[in-house]
C-alpha cells in the first residue's frame, strides 16, 4: 500500500501533463471525424501520444489496415526498449501476471520516472503510477472530445497546437545536448518536408515512417550511443 | 464504423504487444551497438516527421502556427516544463488569430 502511495504522488506531475495533452487529442480526434466515444475508447486501449494522433489521422483517411499497422509499430517501437529496459529493474514480485498487467501502461513519462528511481520497483508502485496517469489522460481526452465541439472554432484549433508543442519540447531539450539527436532530429524533418511538398501522393503514414527509420538508421551509423546512454 | 473499430483494434493490440513482449518474455539485454542505437533514436525521429511539417497546418493557418511554433521552439530551447510549452504555443496562435484581422486592416 506504502508503494502503491508513492507510485500515485509520483504519476501526479505526469497526469497533469497528460491532462493538456489529451485534452488537444481529444479536440483534433473529433475534428477528424470519430465520435467522443470512439475517441476516449482510443486513449483507454492505447494510452500514448503519438500513436494516437497518427492513427486517428491515419483512419481519417481511411489508410489500409497495413499502414496504419506499420505506422503503430515504427511509432511505437521504442517502448520495447523502454519494456526492456525496466524488466531488469523490477522487483522479485514481478510475476509473469503483473508483467502482463502493468505492461500496458509503460509509457515515456512512467518509463523516465520509474527508471530513475533508486530502488528496484514493485508491483503496486508501478500500478499507482500508471493509474493516475491514465485517469489524467482518458479524462483530458473526453473533456477534450466534448468540450471540442463546444469551444469557439478559434480556441479550438489554436488548442490544437499544443500536442506539437509537446512533442518539439520533448525532442529539442536533448537535441541540445546530443549531436547524434540533433542530426536525427533535423534529418527527419528535413526529409518530411521534402516527401510532404514533393511526393504527395505518399500518404501521412508511411513518409512518416520512411522519414523517421531512415533518419534513425544515419544516425545510428554516423552517431552509436555510448554504453552509458543505452537505457535512455 | 466497421473500419474504425478494426483500426482501433489494431492501434491497441499492436500498442500492447510491442509493451509487453519485451517486459514479459526478455529478460536479455540487446547487444548490438547498431540496434541499441537505432532504438534509441527512434522516439526522436518520428515525433520530428510527425510535427514537421504538419504543425505549420495544426491551427488552420499558416499566421498563427508560425507563431505558435516559434514560442514552442524557443521555450523549449529554454528547457522549460512540457504543459508550460505544450499551452504557450496555443495561446501565442489564439493571440495572433484574433490580431491578425487588425493587423491585415492597419496595413491595407
Amino acid at each position: 500500500m506504502k508503494d502503491f502511495r508513492h507510485g500515485l504522488r509520483h504519476g501526479l506531475s505526469i497526469a497533469l501533463g497528460y491532462l493538456s495533452v489529451s485534452f488537444s487529442f481529444g479536440i483534433m480526434s473529433v475534428q477528424a471525424g470519430l465520435t467522443v466515444w470512439q475517441t476516449v475508447l482510443i486513449s483507454i486501449t492505447n494510452l500514448t501520444s503519438a500513436g494516437q494522433v497518427a492513427g486517428v489521422g491515419l483512419i481519417a483517411a481511411n489508410a489500409a489496415y497495413l499502414e496504419l499497422f506499420l505506422a503503430e509499430l515504427v511509432i511505437n517501437i521504442r517502448y520495447s526498449l523502454m519494456s526492456l529496459a525496466l524488466s531488469q529493474k523490477t522487483n522479485e514480485r514481478f510475476g509473469l501476471p503483473h508483467r502482463l498487467l502493468a505492461a500496458f501502461g509503460i509509457t515515456d513519462e512512467i518509463f523516465a520516472v520509474s527508471s530513475i528511481q533508486p530502488a528496484k520497483i514493485s508491483p503496486p508502485y508501478l500500478y499507482g503510477m500508471i493509474l493516475i496517469a491514465f485517469t489524467g489522460w482518458v479524462g483530458g481526452t473526453y473533456l477534450g472530445a466534448a468540450a471540442g465541439t463546444l469551444l469557439p472554432m478559434t480556441v479550438a484549433n489554436a488548442l490544437s497546437i499544443a500536442l506539437y508543442g509537446m512533442f518539439l519540447a520533448i525532442i529539442i531539450p536533448p537535441a541540445r545536448k546530443s549531436k547524434g539527436i540533433l542530426v536525427a532530429v533535423l534529418l527527419s524533418a528535413a526529409m518530411s518536408i521534402l516527401l510532404y511538398y514533393f511526393v504527395p501522393v505518399l500518404s501521412s503514414g508511411f513518409a512518416m515512417i520512411i522519414c523517421s527509420v531512415a533518419a534513425a538508421l544515419v544516425a545510428a551509423y554516423f552517431f552509436p550511443v555510448a554504453h552509458e546512454e543505452e537505457s535512455a | 464504423m466497421k473500419y474504425i473499430l478494426i483500426c482501433m483494434a489494431i492501434m491497441a493490440v499492436t500498442t500492447y504487444l510491442i509493451r509487453m513482449i519485451p517486459f514479459a518474455f526478455f529478460r536479455k539485454k540487446i547487444k548490438s551497438r547498431f540496434v541499441q542505437s537505432f532504438l534509441y533514436y527512434i522516439p526522436y525521429t518520428v515525433l520530428s516527421a510527425m510535427t514537421v511539417p504538419s504543425v505549420f497546418y495544426a491551427t488552420g493557418d499558416m499566421p498563427s502556427a508560425v507563431v505558435g511554433t516559434v514560442v514552442a521552439v524557443v521555450l523549449s530551447y529554454r528547457k522549460c516544463p512540457l504543459i508550460v510549452v505544450a499551452l504557450c504555443a496555443s495561446l501565442a496562435a489564439y493571440l495572433t488569430m484574433m490580431a491578425l484581422p487588425y493587423l491585415q486592416a492597419c496595413f491595407s
